[in-house]
This record gives structure tokens, sequence and C-alpha cells, in this order.
């Protein structure tokens, strides 16, 4: 079965009726599919330069874009503490800089109230050189050789990967609310 | 997109509450995080347990993800080699010629060490590896460089010891856990190494500049002698590194020093040896000197 095939056809619509979303599922995948890509630091590259997007933070941002309300305002500070646990940052920069980037994402939702992908994508963006840029900084602090075009690549990396993974959360979303618990 | 239903409680005192207490704790997560971070700047090993209980539970992961490296690199290594064949197939015939010279000069070289050696009665002190070990994870997307690899305390790792590939240098230990410990990659630029150049001992510094690349520096300013190609391997100064582990290649040398590449790339060594600290083999070389000595000065009278 494909994923398009996921709830449609006749034969679908029979399973549905009676069933609802398994409410771990519903309400976990998130959290979960966000702490895996923050584990993706043990993935089969060893790199000798940042090459890989922060794939934790764009899975948040996209998250926190398809669903708003999903996630809690302070989902950033569990998170992001799962962050730094793997991420090589000095620790504590995921706390902050993923709780100042919840409650970000509450003032761009104030402001733009109907927005198209594009602005999305444009406010991901932002947010996400904002982040490289200031991860970058703080790692500076500690090592006391500030490198600030190390991440060059990697912030057009993000920007161009971040529809992919907005599509990846999707494709999520359709198997979070699968239809999977009977009545 | 539309305004989520939940923001707009209406009268409902439960609702309201609950949307300002989570305002609250996304501010003392603010305030939390601002605090953790700064001690962490002071004290960068205050949170090393965190990380290594981590590092531990991610471990069967990494392994997993380790096995399966090797064939994941030579396919990308196959299409990246068919982009560069011409221009690889030059670079390399140009190389076997120049190791077909330098072999005929090892070779004399190694004769005349060989016949030194006996001559002085030194036996190569063996090097004995505390372990070989899997890298099972990298932070591939911070600028800082660390690796993780699968042996920690259990296995007799601490910090400090040297991390190496036959190739060359990759790093050193920094954090050990049970089973797990951290690497500071020689691309971090927070790991100086001191080096000298193979084939006259010229000093200098190894600095990780984060992007695959490391900065060669040298400690007599002046005029730059460092060519392309010049090899540099570990001095031993320090203590922390045993010498005559390969480094850095330089590739473009400028005005103070040179940029080169890694002797040894962490992505192409699927094992690695940790070796224990030079400074303890020291110390324990000295001591058998000091014995051997004793024993000689007690035979003689």
């Amino acid at each position: 079965m494909s994923w398009n095939e996921i709830g449609s056809g006749a034969d679908a619509i029979r399973k549905r009726i009676n069933r609802e979303p398994l409410p771990l599922l519903a309400i976990g995948l998130p959290w979960l599919s966000i702490i895996l890509a923050s584990m993706a630091s043990f993935s089969p590259i060893i790199a000798s330069a940042p090459i890989l997007p922060p794939l934790a933070y764009m899975m948040l941002l996209g998250w926190r874009m398809m669903r708003p309300g999903m996630l809690p305002v302070w989902a950033g500070m569990p998170l992001g503490f799962v962050d730094d646990l793997y991420s090589g940052q000095p620790f504590g920069s995921g706390i902050l800089l993923w709780s100042l980037t919840m409650l970000a994402m509450e003032v761009i939702d104030e402001r733009f109230l109907w927005r198209s992908f594009a602005q999305d994508w444009l406010a991901a963006s932002l947010l996400m050189t904002a982040y490289l840029g200031t991860c970058a900084v703080l790692a500076g602090f500690v090592t006391g050789y500030p490198l600030p075009f190390v991440i060059l690549p990697q912030v057009l990396m993000s920007v161009m990967f971040f529809p992919v993974v907005t599509g990846v959360i999707a494709l999520l979303d359709r198997v979070r609310l699968l239809p999977l618990k009977r009545l | 997109m539309a305004r989520s239903q939940d923001r707009r409680p209406g009268y409902s005192r439960r609702a309201q509450y609950g949307i300002f207490t989570g305002y609250v704790i996304a501010l003392l997560g603010v305030v939390a995080g601002v605090i953790v971070l700064v001690v962490s700047l002071i004290n960068p090993d205050a949170f090393s347990f965190a990380r290594s209980s981590a590092a531990e539970i991610a471990r069967p992961m990494g392994q997993a993800n380790a096995k399966g490296r090797a064939t994941g690199q030579s396919v990308f290594g196959a299409i990246g080699a068919y982009f560069n064949a011409g221009r690889q197939n030059a670079d390399l015939r140009r190389e076997v010629d120049a190791a077909r010279a330098n072999a005929v000069s090892m070779q004399s070289l190694q004769d005349e060490n060989r016949r030194l050696k006996a001559l002085l009665g030194i036996v190569d002190p063996a090097r004995k590896p505390v372990a070989t070990v899997h890298l099972i994870g990298s932070t591939s997307s911070s600028t800082r460089r660390f690796a993780v690899i699968d042996a920690g305390s259990g296995q007799g790792v601490k910090p400090g010891f040297p991390v190496r590939a036959a190739s060359g240098l990759i790093g050193r230990v920094i954090e050990v856990g049970p089973d797990t410990a951290r690497v500071l990659l020689v691309t971090d630029p927070e790991n100086v190494v001191p080096v000298r150049r193979s084939t006259d001992g010229l000093a200098a510094f190894v600095q990780g500049a984060s992007n695959g690349r490391i900065d060669i520096r040298l400690i007599n300013m002046g005029v730059n002698p460092v060519k392309k190609g010049d090899v540099f391997v570990t001095s031993g100064s320090g203590g922390l590194y045993p010498p005559g582990i390969p480094v850095a290649v330089a590739t473009d040398p400028h005005r103070d020093g040179a940029t080169g590449h890694l002797a040894a790339d962490p992505a192409n060594n699927e094992f690695v040896i940790v070796e224990p600290s030079y400074q303890a083999q020291a110390a324990a070389q000295l001591q058998q000197i000091a014995r051997d000595g004793e024993g000689t000065a007690a035979e003689t009278p």
C-alpha cells in the first residue's frame, strides 16, 4: 500500500467507521520524531565539518507550523534539552534557543494570521539562520576561536532543505492520524 | 493559516489559566537555558554525565550504523570518483612517481636507522593500544567537532588518551562514560596539536578550522618555508600525543603558515585505535631507563 492510499478507497472508509487515532501516536509522534532527529548525530556520517542541517530544529519548526497549538509553548525546553545531549553545542544553548523559538513562533502567529507556505518558508529561513548563527557564536565563545563563515553552506542547505522536511512531517502527520483505535 | 482555536478560550477560566501557565513555563525555559548555558560556558565539563548517559542510550544505534557505514561510503565514493576520474588519474600518476622516489630514499633511511639502533642498543618500546573501537557518532550539524567511540572506562579508556587511525591522528578523548567516550576531533578549533614537519622538524601548531580543513601555524615567524605537500607529524611536546603520528598535509601555504587537510579523515576510518596518553608512557620509559641505569651502575664496580 503506498502512502497515497492511506485513508482512501472503499475498504479504508469502512475501516474508518468507529475508529479514531491512537492517542499515544497522535500526541507522541511529533515529540518522538523531533527527539529521533536530534539523535541523527549517531548516523553513519562521521563528519569533519558541520555539513548536516539542524534536522531536529527544522522538525520542531515544521511541526509548529503545520499544527499550531499541538506542541505546547514550553515544548522548546524539554526538546532543546534532549538536543543539547547530542548536538555537541555548549549545554543549555538548545534549551535557550528552542524556548525562544517557540515564543517567536507565537509572535509570528499573532502578527501574520493567514500565511502561505512561502511565508512559512521565509519565517523558517530567518529563524534557522538566526539559530545557526547564534549556535556558531556560542561555540566560538567556548573555543575562543570564532569561525563565522563555516556555517554558510549549512545555512543554505537548511533553507533549501526545509520544504523536504515539511514534506516528511506531512507524511508523519498522516501516520499520526491513522484510525487505529476501535471505539 | 487560520488562528488556532485554543488561543481564544472565551470565558473559561481553566483554559485561560492553562495558556498563562504555558507562557510562564516557556519563559522559565528561557531563564533555565541562560543559567545552564552560563554554567557550561564557565565549566564545560559540568554536564558531561548527562551527555555520556545520553551517548550510552544511543550506543546500539550508532554501532549498527557504523557497520553499515563502509557500504554507504563506498557508494558516495564511487559517485564522487566518477566525477573526478580524469583529474584523479593525473594526480595519482604524479603521486606514484613521487612515491617511487620516496620509497627508495625511505629504504636507505630505514637501513641506516636499523644499523644505528643496533649500534645504540635501543629497543622500540611497543606502544600497546588500549582499545580498538568504532566511531559511532559525530556532531554533524554543530561547529564543534566531537565524535563518539564505543568504548569507555569499562575498556580502560581515560580522558586525554590520543585516538588515531592507521593513517594518522583523529583526536583525543575528553569525556568518558561506562561504554562510550567523546572524542575531540583534530578539526575542532579547541584542539591545538603541536607538530613538526616530517622532513626537517620545523615546529608548528595545528588548529582545527571546523570546516574539514586545519590551520598549520608556524612557531617561528619570518619567511614561510612551508610548501604544498609537506607532511606534519606530532612532535610529542606537551605530552598528550606520542611523537611521529601524521596529522596534516599542507595544501595551501599562506603568509604565516598553511591550510592543510587531514592525514586521517575520520569519515574514512571504520576502526580507530585508542592509545595510552604519551606522558604516562614517557614516565614509564624514564623509570625503565633509571632502573636499567641502576642495574648497570651496580654491576660496574
